[in-house]
């Protein structure tokens, strides 16, 4: 049942340069017979064994510059006995991969390795079975070194090449085999270099922006500057053709309201779709981001208690001290390094869509009604573009590269603009958070409420949606809302309530998750509630939460991060108030995003004068349970916690006048080499835990430190961010 | 009349128009992957280009105005540095590419064009630069995945590997 374009082609060649993600994509195959994903119940889902004593594993989860890929590939070659250049890992592709939900949530490992490990392990029992045979010795006397099988006293081998050889395991998936025990890992739970990188840095690695279709046409979507309000969309008045006479050989192309233009030539694309002079309808105007949270706190909102634990008002009674903190959190971009980019060649009957998705069955599902066609005569292809950090604009750009093809009728690769990039994402949503705690005489926590005003996630991408699919939120459920993981969840506290006020998603810009997402907006307000009420208390905040935290593993990761930190015992709060000077401050925080434990040491510095705050050093520790690649962890750590500086310092979509008006790196700053904090990677292994989630759990903790390490410094608890210069500087003089 | 520019070290003729950025003829014409488009406006350094061993940024060059200037990119990259050290041969990689696998500096990778680039400049005219000077110098070079800190540490061990090589 798998017959996959990669077994035919040279091995050795493929993996001269790193391996897995050299694979050439058969860029477009048939379209007919697209009924994938195939069974997930089969062993030739998941694993091929080649003649020559290789194996290709299909994973679902995709490549995201995070690393997954090169883990997952561990865990394989782990339960098979093989070196990690035998094995490589195939492209992600609706036809061939099994479906595996989402690469979501830094879910990939902790889904993915349970998932692979008895694949893995049940084709490596059929694969002993065979060699028992063959080699005339029961399975228990036999020994397996990459692949290559020996009976104890014998000298005859067998490899599994020569066992299977390109054949099928044409077994049941039945996830019934044992898999090994951690005690005899020789891969999982040590770092592994990544694979994709010599291909990387010599610059043959093709990402999406470098394939092509024979035949193609390059595309370029054309939108006003900036997205309005979710629902108001984007209307065309008028079209004026003319504009781009000058420009021979390129085609306009509609369908409702979206509008794009196609070229054999991309730079004549380039410019045809900025030179196109199209009228849109004037939308109803945005609140502007100095009157956004205002109105988020008075609109009308469906409010829902997302917890309630003890009783909050007695538990206020018995408090000593009380504090409340407030976090206005902005709109952040995505902002993809590289613009999203896709590739379509939509026929009557067929399409194949190439794009850098979160989830290649997701898509199609979200094609089909798009272009007229059932899911079954869909493929989509996963090609790697740049980091996401989330569900930014990739369904987008392929739904408009598919709608282009189907209108020019022939394959387009269309790639955004960076103003289509940074206008139109589905950024992480803005919130109002208000949180109020208190501690009793001993400095233990006793009450505990927080109230998070957002709204959710749009469900229907931008393509579409001007196509004439009407806007709509995304059902409410998973991380969107207050969590109560960071909302002082990591504390022992008897009276809790936290409380969602749902704003109508319509009437904001469109959102979507961004890596941790509103996780950094709880941890800035509830860790700076908790440092409030240490210094109330007269407690070291390390001391305070050490007191107010029964759980081993958030223990675990604070202690350890402490550690990393040489933190001393102190109270917080500026040492000195000399005005000119430049201040110094360290704060701690914790945070998570789903399942993992963060936890983080920020210093920083404050100018006064100028109101500007460097962040000089970070610290973040996880506990993601059992780590399968601590060294790709630690590279996560420091991409979380740079990152988060970026998030914490200078990171705000501006939408005053109407439209979103941060396009590009100048009006949309993010961190640069010179502002670069030093930043330590602090890893709590965890032998025989699950492996969960590693891609997000510091920033939460991270942001919550910064803003901490704000007050140690400066004595001003602030209550928004980006903490721009002008904003610092009204808080100190306030 | 078609223009010709020296890739490479390599003399190719172009059928773009003069006012095409270089960018574009680089990777459609030429078929090269090692610059790419990241933002179009100068301000990334994705693009990135040695012209005459100067970094420049192809998305906003016109093709027309590097006619005749030696143009390297990511690919010639090792060439450059075997005829700026003298070697006979040209290594597989730049110093500077191995640092990077040696601190496994990268995470999407797609800003590590201009990296690799803008570093190699750096190198090639201050070959022990201090962490201030590289922060300096890298500057207008974005990286979202936040790799920032590793960068740092390749190119003081390239700094490091290249010495090695000249003693
Ligand atoms: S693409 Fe040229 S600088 Fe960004
Ligand atoms: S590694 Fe992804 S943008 Fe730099």
């Amino acid at each position: 049942m798998i017959a996959p374009t990669e077994m035919l082609l040279p091995r050795r060649d493929l993996l001269k340069l790193g391996g897995a993600l050299l694979i050439a994509f058969p860029l477009i195959g048939r379209a007919a017979d697209q009924s994938g994903p195939p069974d997930a119940k089969q062993i030739d889902t998941w694993l091929a064994i080649h003649s020559d004593n290789t194996a290709t594993l299909y994973i679902g989860f995709v490549e995201l510059g995070q690393g997954s890929s090169t883990g997952l590939a561990q865990v394989a070659a782990e339960e098979l006995d093989l070196g990690m250049d035998q094995i490589t890992v195939a492209p992600v592709d609706t036809q061939r991969s099994p479906n595996q939900g989402g690469t979501y949530s830094s879910a990939a490992i902790q889904r993915g390795r349970p998932q692979v490990a008895l694949a893995a392990a049940e084709a490596r029992a059929a694969l002993m079975s065979l060699a028992a045979e063959r080699l005339g010795a029961p399975v228990t006397q036999l020994r397996v070194e990459r692949g290559r099988i020996a009976a104890e006293g014998s000298a005859a081998t067998v490899t599994y090449g020569e066992l299977l050889g390109n054949r099928p395991f044409s077994l049941p998936f039945s996830g019934q085999a044992r898999t090994k025990p951690e005690s005899q890992y020789r891969l999982v739970g040590h770092p592994v270099p990544r694979r994709d990188l010599p291909a990387k840095v010599l610059g043959v690695h093709r990402y999406i922006q470098h394939h092509r279709l024979p035949g193609m046409l390059h595309g370029r979507v054309v939108r006003p500057r900036g997205q309005a309000a979710y629902g108001a969309g984007a209307r065309i008045l008028s079209i004026d053709e003319t504009s781009i006479r000058h420009l021979q050989g390129v085609r306009v192309l509609r369908r409702g309201d979206f509008l794009g233009v196609v070229a054999a030539d991309e730079w004549l694309a380039v410019q045809a779709a900025q030179a196109l002079r199209v009228i849109w309808e004037k939308p109803p105007a945005l609140p502007g981001q100095e009157g956004l949270h205002a109105q988020m706190r008075a609109a009308k909102t469906d409010d829902r208690v997302a917890l309630e634990r003890g009783a909050l008002d007695a538990g206020f009674r018995d408090a000593v001290h009380v504090r409340t903190q407030a976090c206005l959190g902005p709109y952040q971009a995505h902002a993809s390094f590289a613009p999203h980019c896709a590739l379509a060649d939509v026929k009557p009957d067929a399409a194949v869509v190439i794009a850098s998705t979160q989830d290649v069955f997701g898509l199609r599902r979200s094609l089909a009604p798009l272009l007229g066609l059932a899911q079954e005569q869909i493929r989509v292809q996963y090609a790697e573009g740049a980091g996401t950090y989330g569900h930014s604009c990739y369904d987008d750009a392929a739904q408009a590269a598919a709608l282009l093809s189907q209108l020019a009728g022939a394959p387009v690769r269309c790639q955004f603009m960076r103003w289509d990039e940074h206008g139109w994402d589905t950024y992480g949503p803005a919130h109002v958070g208000e949180v109020r705690a208190a501690v009793t005489a001993e400095g233990k926590l006793c009450a505990y409420e927080y109230h998070g005003w957002q709204h959710g996630w749009s469900l229907v991408e931008t393509s579409a949606q001007l196509t004439g699919t009407a806007a709509a939120p995304w059902p409410a459920s998973g991380p969107q809302g207050v969590n109560p993981l960071d909302a002082g969840g990591m504390y022992d506290i008897p009276n809790v309530k936290l409380v969602n006020h749902w704003l109508p998603a319509l009437d904001y810009l469109r959102g979507a998750w961004l890596r941790s997402p509103l996780d950094l907006s709880f941890s800035f307000a509830s860790e700076q509630v908790m440092d409030a009420l240490a210094h109330a208390a007269g407690l070291d905040p390390l001391e305070f939460r050490r007191r107010n935290i029964r759980d081993a593993r958030w223990l675990g990761v604070l202690d350890a991060v402490a550690k990393a930190a040489d933190w001393t015992p102190r109270v917080v709060g500026p040492r000195s108030k000399s005005r000119g000077k430049v201040l110094h401050g360290r704060g701690l925080g914790l945070g998570t995003h789903l399942v993992s434990h963060g936890a983080a040491v920020a210093d920083i510095e404050v100018d006064p004068a100028t109101g500007r705050v460097r962040i000089t050093q970070l610290w973040g520790a996880i506990d993601a349970g059992f780590i399968v690649n601590p060294a790709n962890v630690e590279s996560q750590i420091i991409g979380q916690l740079v990152q988060t500086a970026s998030r914490m310092l200078l990171e705000e979509v501006t939408l005053d006048g109407g439209r979103v008006q941060s396009l590009d790196w100048s009006s949309y700053p993010i961190l640069r080499f010179e502002d670069c904090p030093e930043v330590t990677p602090v890893i709590v292994q965890r032998p025989g835990e699950r492996s969960t989630g590693a891609g997000e759990e510091t920033m939460a903790a991270a942001a919550g430190a910064i803003a901490n390490a704000f007050f140690d410094a400066t004595g001003v608890r602030l209550d928004r961010y980006p903490m721009t210069p002008e904003r610092v500087r009204k808080a100190l003089h306030a | 009349m078609a223009l010709s520019i020296t890739v490479n070290a390599e003399r190719r003729e172009i059928s773009a128009t003069p006012d095409t950025p270089l960018l574009y003829v680089l990777t459609n014409e030429l078929k090269l992957t090692g610059p790419r488009f990241g933002c179009g406006l100068a301000q990334c350094g994705s693009c990135s280009v040695l012209v005459d061993g100067v970094e420049r940024r192809a998305c906003v060059t016109p093709v027309a105005a590097v006619a005749g200037r030696a143009i390297t990119t990511l690919e010639g990259l090792p060439a450059w540095h075997a005829g700026q050290t003298g070697a006979k041969t040209p290594p597989a990689m730049h110093p500077l590419q191995q640092a990077l696998i040696d601190e496994q500096a990268l995470q999407c990778g797609y800003c590590y064009n201009g990296m690799i680039i803008k570093g190699a400049e750096l190198l090639s005219k201050t070959p022990d630069p201090t962490d201030a000077q590289i922060r300096k110098a890298m500057n207008g070079h974005l990286c979202r995945c936040g790799t920032y800190p590793r960068i740092i540490k390749a190119i003081h061990r390239a700094a490091r590997l290249m010495a090695g090589q000249r003693t």
